[in-house]
């Protein structure tokens, strides 16, 4: 449907014999004083993980924990059959991008790139030709010279991201990748950050409050409220089944691939969509489950110009809130009240109309 | 930047027009059209004049007839040098010894920390003249660790230009190590973080990326390590004694003259400061105004 | 500048700050509490009983000996208090022109007492009551047998004198050229005191200092003789200031030092007496 993750990964495929334990295997335990993490995290190679959850989650206690800024007070951690847990930061090889990506200022977006390969030993000269070739393959190598002062947001994530790429991390760590930027340079971010991490071919793991950037850019999400993961799953799973409020608040959004051509976009195996937006190519539209609205026949004088024949798959009731996971011409999930949910007489394996606003639609390249 | 910016800086600018005609205007003016409140103004301007008069005392009263005389004399000259070598070497034995010990004041926790803290402060507080003592008990040719010095290497320090060096650096250390933990304390612990997710040692990380960020913080305390040592005078003759062209600084010349002929030891006083001025304002302009 | 305040000892606090103060020149604001104080103890008579405070400003050399005269003093004569200032005498001199309210001035060199007599401070003319004179300090037990001005001159020796601008460096200087002999030494110290710190230290082998600091400094150091000593003897003039507050005390003391007494404890103390 919708996530174009990379293909999976054959973690017991290894013909050699007795299988070398690949990708991220950890249970990160954290005490300081009154709070307390204690979450079990695994990846494989290639597999972008999003930990997603609301501020002092301990998202980013669980990231340091990895990157060894923070000591485990229990747990393990290895990574590709190494332990990790008793080795200092520098020594793992770990690669972060940091919220507000911490560029030594003194450096200039080259000498930022190329500190890591040469703390790995690399001459001035090597470290600096593979410094070169990564900003030249994030589209910066004009930019090869600048302080980082004088880089755009935009600029500047990426110079953090080659920078945490040089040293050739088995295991890239991204804390909140897109939070410091503005609206308008985020989408093109998000859209940039996604297609390096696609070619990044060890573990990833991103921490983010925003689940539409964990959606676009993680394989699967692991969501952590209270130092504790809640749910996880792939961003479609979570979706449509969230376990707690805060991810039916959260998570709660219809997210599609498609080709857009002008105001339509039709979904990749699928119908098509108008939108407000613009656009030609290759192209994401997302929108929330409320705005979905449900009908029991099909409307007739309705405005919206997106209407598609569903199925309840299930339904789960949030409060005051009922999630409806709807198969049919268009996999979706809508939110609606209980009393509209009763009006529809929902029921599992009814028929509804499901109908939309382009105005509610959030379409953008991918 | 952006059109909100730009209206309400309009908005501030027409605001501050018409308040222009008002009775309000009337303040004292600091650049910035912003009033400097009287009760910051006064005590402001009584530091200053505290600070200044003494020097102003000090220029009215100087002899310039025989100004031309003192400035030729070469015990003058030879003092002068003396003073602004060892006072530069001893800023750089702070440096480098001092440097390492704000790091680890202020980047490491060890048991006694806080003791360590206020010992190294200690020669702020001691007399300097005692200061010289303890660096004689201590360093002397008879001192629990000089008399070492003097039998393995046959190396002696009172009397010697290298005394003078290290009484000086002595009495001016701690204020470097003071202002370049502070700086440390105020700076982002998290760029040494970035640094040792790249693979970089903690000294990597401190020599590449931590003394580059508080370069600005090093030569304020630099700079005021450097003007203690320059002015040092009780330590120095305490611990090297005083002989021209060998250990006798600019303090020292300045104290001797003062016994016989109080005019001389003014013309000497001026000297200085003329050549403090000079050389600190030089080093303002340069590096601390960046920070 | 930093030059440090002159050494003071004050066997009184009433007195203290004022004493302090004025020796660094601020006599106008303190001397009129001083001169109300004196006022109504001082009895001014030398015929009735003495009475009241007696404040002598006298050179830094005689703290021992006139710390012990003072005692003896108070103890015959009840109801009077001895107050000294000690101190170089080049500032004790700047702070009794400038005002300070001393009734009595014993200096270590006629060239400071005249700077109080060429102001018109001083009541009637200063007399000398004891003279110092030059000795060779060594380390305990003389290690390297010095004997003589001569023997300083080795090399191999570190020799500390005081600077020619301070009385003692004067000394020395006209000492060694009433020998003929021309010494280097490692340090030309700012006073006789810290030039014999020095040797106290064992960071100096020998210094030219006063007999009188030889002999305070106990087994120390050693003292050694020498003949070109004669040369470079210092007088130390005593006198009764003109504005005394306390006069005539002031006078009993000056007569006290001077007495066969007062004279035992200074040759007690290194001083040549008469």
């Amino acid at each position: 449907m919708t996530h174009t993750g990379k293909p999976g990964h054959d973690l017991t495929g290894d013909e050699t014999g007795a299988p070398e334990p690949e990708g991220l295997d950890a249970r990160l335990v954290v005490d300081h004083g009154t709070f307390r993490l204690d979450i079990a995290l695994t990846a494989a190679p290639g597999e972008v993980v999003a930990l997603l959850g609301p501020n002092g989650a301990g998202k980013s206690t669980a990231l340091r924990a990895l990157a060894g800024l923070a000591p485990l007070t229990a747990g393990h951690l290895s990574l590709d059959g190494t332990e990790l847990d008793r080795l200092p930061p520098e020594s793992r090889p770990v690669g972060v991008v940091f919220q507000d990506y911490l560029l030594f200022p003194h450096l200039t977006a080259l000498d930022n790139v190329a500190f890591g390969p040469r703390c790995q030993g690399a001459t001035k000269a090597q470290a600096r030709a593979t410094a070169a070739a990564w900003l030249d393959r994030m589209g910066l190598a004009d930019h090869a010279g600048a302080k980082p002062r004088r880089l755009s947001g935009g600029q500047a994530q990426r110079v953090a991201l080659a920078r945490a790429l040089a040293t050739g991390p088995r295991l890239l760590l991204l804390d909140e990748p897109l939070a410091a930027l503005d609206a308008r340079t985020r989408l093109d971010v998000r859209a940039q950050l996604r297609r390096h991490l696609a070619a990044f071919e060890a573990v990833a793991v991103l921490v983010t409050h925003d689940p539409l950037d964990a959606m676009v850019l993680a394989d699967r999400l692991v969501v952590v409220e209270h130092g504790r993961v809640v749910q996880e799953g792939t961003p479609q799973d979570i979706a449509r089944h969230p376990r707690t409020d805060y991810i039916a608040r959260l998570v709660g959004l219809n997210l599609y691939t498609g080709r857009a051509e002008g105001h339509t976009v039709r979904l990749d195996g699928g119908p098509t969509v108008t939108t407000t937006e613009d656009l030609t190519g290759q192209v994401f539209v997302a929108f929330p489950p409320g705005a979905v609205t449900l009908h029991s026949s099909r409307p007739t004088g309705s405005s919206a110009r997106n209407l598609w024949r569903c199925e309840v798959a299930g339904m789960e009731t949030h409060g005051d809130q009922i999630r409806v996971d709807l198969t049919g011409e268009l996999p979706l999930a809508a939110d609606l009240t209980t009393v509209a949910a009763a009006e529809l007489e929902l029921h599992p394996g009814a028929e509804v109309w499901a109908t939309l606003k382009a105005t509610q639609t959030h379409a953008y390249p991918v | 930047m952006t059109p909100a910016d730009t209206s309400g800086a309009a908005a501030r600018t027409h605001k501050g027009t018409r308040k222009g005609t008002g009775p309000r205007r009337r303040r004292v003016g600091a650049g910035g059209g912003q009033g400097v409140p009287l009760p910051l103004l006064l005590p402001a301007l009584l530091a200053l004049a505290f600070l200044l008069v003494p020097l102003l005392a000090l220029l009215v009263r100087t002899p310039w007839q025989s100004m031309p005389e003192q400035l030729t004399s070469p015990v003058v000259w030879q003092a002068l040098r003396l003073s602004l070598v060892c006072a530069t070497a001893a800023t750089a034995v702070s440096l480098v010894l001092g440097v390492p010990l704000a790091w680890l004041l202020a980047r490491t926790e060890f048991p006694g920390r806080g003791l360590v803290r206020a010992l190294v402060t200690l020669p702020l507080v001691l007399p300097p003249v005692v200061g010289g003592v303890a660096l004689l008990m201590a360093l002397g040719r008879n001192g629990i660790v000089g008399q070492w010095l003097d039998q393995w290497f046959g190396i002696s320090l009172p009397f010697t230009t290298a005394g003078v060096v290290v009484a000086e650096a002595f009495v001016a250390m701690p204020f470097l190590v003071i202002s370049v933990e502070g700086t440390l304390r105020a700076a982002d612990r998290r760029y040494e973080e970035a640094a040792a997710t790249l693979g970089a040692s903690r000294f990597t990380a401190f020599r590449r990326v931590t003394l580059p960020l508080i370069a600005p913080g090093i030569a304020a305390g630099s700079v005021l390590a450097w003007a203690r040592a320059l002015g040092e005078f009780g330590a120095t003759i305490t611990f090297a004694g005083n002989f021209p062209d060998r250990t006798q600084t600019m303090p020292l010349a300045v104290y001797l003259a003062l016994q016989s002929d109080p005019e001389a030891a003014i013309a000497l006083s001026v000297v200085l400061l003329a050549v403090s001025i000079a050389v600190l304002a030089g080093l303002r302009d340069r590096w601390m105004t960046a920070s | 500048m930093t030059r440090p305040a002159p050494r003071t000892r004050l066997s009184r606090s009433a007195g203290a700050g004022a004493a302090v103060l004025l020796v660094l020149g601020a006599a106008t604001a303190c001397s009129s509490s001083a001169d109300g104080d004196e006022a109504v103890s001082g009895s001014g008579s030398a015929s009735g009983k003495l009475s009241g405070t007696v404040t002598v400003f006298a050179a830094a050399s005689l703290t021992e000996s006139f710390t012990t005269l003072g005692e003896r003093f108070e103890k015959a004569h009840p109801g009077t208090e001895v107050t000294f200032n000690f101190g170089g005498s080049d500032s004790l001199a700047a702070g009794i022109t400038s005002g300070a309210p001393a009734d009595v001035f014993a200096s270590a060199s006629p060239k400071t007492m005249k700077i109080v007599t060429d102001a018109g401070d001083a009541a009637g003319t200063p007399a000398t009551f004891v003279r110092n004179q030059l000795e060779i300090a060594t380390l305990p037990g003389n290690p390297d047998s010095i004997s003589s001005l001569k023997d300083l001159t080795d090399s191999k020796l570190k020799v500390v004198l005081c600077d020619k601008e301070v009385p003692c460096g004067a000394a020395a200087q006209t000492a060694l050229d009433a020998a003929g002999l021309k010494l280097t030494p490692v340090s030309y110290e700012q006073d006789v005191k810290s030039a014999l710190t020095k040797v106290r230290l064992k960071e100096a082998d020998a210094a030219l200092v006063y007999k009188t600091d030889v002999h305070a400094a106990g087994d120390k150091v050693e003292g050694v003789d020498f003949p070109e000593a004669a040369e470079a003897v210092n007088d130390y003039p005593i006198a009764l200031l003109k504005d005394a507050p306390n006069a005539g005390a002031a006078e009993a003391f000056i007569a006290y030092v001077r007495s066969d007494e007062g004279q035992r404890v200074l040759a007690d103390a290194g001083f040549l007496t008469s």
